[in-house]
C-alpha cells in the first residue's frame, strides 16, 4: 500500500495476491492453458482448421467457447435445441442449414467513387477468411458453397464523399450462398450500404476489415419481399484506433437473422452497433450480435430498437459482450428496447455480458420490452391529437433515434417512409 | 361566449382496496372571460376534477354531467375534448421521448384547428411566445418535456395554452414547484391569454400565492370531494390567513353555515 492513488484506481480489480489459490476477487481464475497466446478465433490454429473457441477449459456457456470453423462438417446438424438456434424456426429456414446452397445468389451491383476498388474474385482469393470465420452451421454452409465473392476496397487515406452503395437483388427462392469482403484500409473514411431487396433464400457472409485508424460505417438494410429468408453473418475485425459503426435495419422478409460481430484486435478501437427492426404479423426478425473486447482500451456501444405488431410477429435480440482478461480499460454498453404495438407479438431479448477483468472503465447492459405508455398517449391526445396519430408520433420517435444515426439523407428519408408504411398498416 | 357546465359530478377510481369515490357531487359553471379558483387541501379532489374534465381514463364518472355549450363533454374522447376547446395544463407534464417540441406543437395545432398553421406566421408565433415565457430557443429542437426542469415543464404548458387558444383552460396546480420569478412569468402568460377575452379559466391551486398574479372572479373551496364554500376574491384572502383547518372533513354544511355567520 505504498501508492494509495493507484490502489484507489484499481478498486474492484483483482488484487495481486489471491486470497485463495486459483481465485481472484473476481472469482475463479480461468485455466492457465488459456492464458497463453491469443484466444481470438481467427488466430493460430483456427486459420488452418477449426477451433472450439478458447480451447480447453472454457465452458460452452461462455461466448468465447463457441465452435468456429470454415468446414460445414464441423458443425452438427441443427435440432433447434442449440443455444444460438433456440429462437429460430428451423422449418422456415428453407434449407439454409441443411441443403446444398447452389441457387443463384442475389445479384450484386455496386455504385462507388472511382478510387474505391470493386472486384469479383474466386474462392482462393487471399482476402477471403481475413476477417471472419463461421460461428454457426448456416454461415459455414454458405462458406462451403459460395462461388465467387465481391471484394470492396477503400484505399488508404481515401475519404469518400458519397456512400458506397451495394444493392443485392434476390434472384428467386432457391437456397443460395453469398460472400462479401469489405476492406477499409488505413486512415480511410467511408460508408458502405448493403441494400438487400427482392426475393431470396440466402446465407450470406460479410467480412469487414477496418484497418488501423480507419473510419467505416456499414449499414445493412433488409427490405426484402415478404417471402425472403436471409441469414447474414457480418464479422468485423477492428484495427488500432479504428472506428466502426454498424447499423442493421430489418423491415422486410419472412425470416431474417443477422449476426454481426466486432472483434477488437488492437487498442484504441471504437465500435457502435445499432439496429432497428419492425416485425409484422408472422415475421421473424432475429439479431444476435457479439462484441469481443480482446484487447485493452477499446470502446463499444450497442443500441437496438424494435417495434412489433400483429399475430406471431417475433423479434429476437441477443447481445453478447465479452470483456476478456486482456481487455483492461474497456468501456462498453449495450441496450435493447422493444415496443409491442399489438397483442400476439413476441420479443425475446437477452443481453449477455461476460467480464473477465475488473480493470475496466465501464460495462453495462439493459433491456426493456413494453407497450406504448398510456400517459404519453394521454398527454398527446389531451392536446387534440387523435389516438392513431399520437401512436404514430410515439413509435416514430422511438425508432427515429436509430434512423438519425445513419447520416445518409437519402436512406434516412427512405427508412422514415418505410416506417410510416409499417405504421399505416397497424390496426389500431 | 361559451359556457362550461359541471353538474352534480360524481367520480370514482379503482384502487387495490376497491372502488373509491373522490368527487361527491360537484357543480360549477364557468363562462368565457371568468376566472374561477378552486382551492383546497391535498387529497380534496381538485386534481381529479381537472383530469376528469380532460378525460383521463383512470377516472370513472358515476353520475352527473359536464357540458360545453350544451355539448356532452363526457361522451367525447380525450382528443375530441381538446379539439372542442378544453385545455388542461398538467400538474406533472410527462416526457414523450423521440417527439420534438416543434413537431408536437405543429401536430397539435393542426389537430385543434383542423388545418395546418401557415408555416411562416406559426414559426414566428412560436418564437415570440417562447420569448415571452423566457423559454430557450433550443427547446424547440428538444423532445417533449424530456430533461426539462419542473419550472420549464410548467412554462411549456403555458406556451401551449397561448398557442392553442382554448375556450377553457384548466390549470392544475401550475404554480406548484415554481419560484417567484417563474411564477410571475407563468402568470403573465395566463393573463395574456385571458386578456384576449375568449377564454374562461379554472385555476386549481393549493396556495394563494398565484392569486396575487392571477385575479380570480370566484373562489371555490374544495374539501373531501365537494365544494364547501364559495365566494369572491376576498375568500382567497381569508384562506391565506386562516388556512383550511376550519373546514373539518365531513362537517359539511354545518361548517359552511358557521363560516358564513362568522
Amino acid at each position: 500500500m505504498t501508492d494509495i492513488t493507484t490502489e484507489k484506481a484499481r478498486i474492484g480489480a483483482p488484487s495481486a495476491q489471491p486470497f485463495i489459490n486459483g481465485f481472484t476477487e473476481e472469482g475463479e481464475s480461468l485455466s492457465p492453458i488459456n492464458a497463453a497466446g491469443s484466444k481470438a478465433p481467427l488466430a493460430g490454429e483456427a486459420v488452418k482448421s477449426h477451433s472450439h473457441g478458447g480451447g480447453v477449459g472454457i465452458p460452452d456457456s461462455s461466448r468465447a467457447g463457441r465452435l468456429t470453423s470454415y468446414k460445414l462438417a464441423d458443425f452438427k446438424p441443427l435440432t433447434g435445441m442449440e443455444e444460438d438456434w433456440r429462437f429460430t424456426p428451423l422449418k422456415r429456414l428453407r434449407g439454409l442449414h441443411s441443403a446444398v446452397l447452389n441457387g443463384t445468389a442475389p445479384a450484386v451491383s455496386v455504385t462507388a467513387p472511382d478510387a474505391v476498388t470493386v472486384e469479383t474474385v474466386g474462392r482462393d482469393d487471399k482476402r477471403i477468411g481475413s476477417a471472419a470465420i463461421p460461428e454457426d452451421r448456416v454461415s459455414a454452409n454458405a462458406w462451403e458453397n459460395f462461388g465467387e465473392a465481391t471484394v470492396i476496397t477503400v484505399p488508404a487515406e481515401f475519404e469518400s464523399d458519397g456512400e458506397i452503395n451495394v444493392v443485392l437483388t434476390g434472384q428467386g427462392t432457391d437456397a443460395s450462398a453469398q460472400h462479401l469482403v469489405i476492406v477499409a484500409q488505413k486512415f480511410s473514411k467511408s460508408v458502405v450500404v448493403l441494400d438487400h431487396q427482392g426475393s431470396a433464400v440466402v446465407s450470406e457472409n460479410v467480412e469487414i476489415v477496418v484497418e488501423d485508424g480507419a473510419e467505416l460505417s456499414v449499414i445493412s438494410l433488409q427490405e426484402w419481399n415478404d417471402d425472403a429468408v436471409h441469414a447474414s453473418s457480418q464479422q468485423a475485425k477492428i484495427g488500432r484506433g479504428a472506428k466502426f459503426k454498424h447499423i442493421v435495419v430489418s423491415l422486410g422478409g419472412d425470416l431474417v437473422r443477422v449476426t454481426p460481430s466486432a472483434r477488437f484486435t488492437a487498442p484504441g478501437g471504437e465500435v457502435e452497433m445499432l439496429g432497428l427492426y419492425f416485425a409484422d404479423a408472422g415475421q421473424h426478425l432475429e439479431q444476435r450480435l457479439f462484441v469481443d473486447h480482446a484487447v485493452a482500451n477499446c470502446k463499444s456501444n450497442v443500441l437496438y430498437k424494435g417495434a412489433l405488431q400483429g399475430r406471431n410477429a417475433h423479434a429476437v435480440w441477443v447481445g453478447d459482450v465479452l470483456i476478456r482478461k486482456e481487455a483492461e480499460g474497456t468501456d462498453s454498453y449495450e441496450a435493447n428496447r422493444n415496443l409491442l404495438l399489438t397483442d400476439g407479438a413476441r420479443a425475446d431479448s437477452v443481453p449477455n455480458l461476460e467480464i473477465e477483468t475488473g480493470l475496466i472503465k465501464g460495462a453495462g447492459h439493459a433491456s426493456a420490452t413494453g407497450r406504448l405508455d398510456d400517459e404519453h398517449l394521454f398527454y398527446l391526445m389531451a392536446r387534440g391529437i387523435p389516438e392513431d396519430v399520437a401512436r404514430r408520433l410515439v413509435v416514430r420517435g422511438f425508432l427515429h433515434e436509430i434512423i438519425q444515426h445513419i447520416k445518409v439523407p437519402a436512406i434516412e428519408e427512405r427508412l422514415i417512409a418505410s416506417v410510416e408504411r409499417e405504421l399505416a398498416a397497424t390496426n389500431n | 361566449m361559451s359556457t362550461l357546465e359541471i353538474k352534480d359530478l360524481h367520480v370514482s377510481i379503482e384502487t387495490e382496496q376497491g372502488t373509491k369515490e373522490i368527487l361527491k357531487g360537484v357543480s360549477l359553471t364557468i363562462k368565457t372571460g371568468q376566472t374561477h379558483a378552486i382551492m383546497g387541501p391535498n387529497g380534496s379532489g381538485k386534481s381529479t376534477l381537472a383530469s376528469t374534465i380532460a378525460g383521463h381514463p383512470r377516472y370513472n364518472v358515476t353520475s352527473g354531467s359536464i357540458t360545453l355549450d350544451g355539448e356532452d363533454v363526457l361522451a367525447m374522447s380525450v382528443d375530441e375534448r381538446a379539439r372542442a376547446g378544453v385545455f388542461l395544463a398538467m400538474q406533472y407534464p410527462v416526457e414523450v421521448p423521440g417527439v420534438s417540441m416543434t413537431n408536437f406543437l405543429r401536430t397539435a395545432k393542426t389537430a385543434i384547428d383542423g388545418e395546418a398553421p401557415k408555416l411562416r406566421t406559426w414559426t414566428k408565433d412560436v418564437k415570440a411566445a417562447m420569448q415571452q415565457l423566457r423559454i430557450d430557443a433550443d427547446f424547440a429542437q428538444r423532445n417533449v418535456n424530456e430533461g426539462f426542469s419542473g419550472g420549464e415543464k410548467k412554462r411549456v404548458e403555458i406556451l401551449q395554452l397561448e398557442l392553442f387558444k382554448p375556450k377553457f383552460a384548466i390549470l392544475d396546480e401550475t404554480d406548484s414547484g415554481l419560484d417567484v420569478d417563474a411564477l410571475k412569468v407563468v402568470s403573465e402568460g395566463v393573463n395574456r391569454a385571458h386578456a384576449e377575452g375568449k377564454m374562461g379559466t379554472l385555476l386549481i391551486t393549493h396556495y394563494t400565492r398565484i392569486l396575487r398574479y392571477i385575479k380570480p372572479d370566484f373562489v371555490h373551496v374544495f374539501v373531501d370531494g365537494q365544494v364547501v364554500e364559495e365566494g369572491g376574491p376576498e375568500l382567497a384572502d381569508r384562506l391565506e390567513e386562516e388556512g383550511y383547518d376550519r373546514y373539518a372533513t365531513g362537517a359539511g354544511a354545518a361548517t359552511i353555515a358557521a363560516a358564513a355567520q362568522a
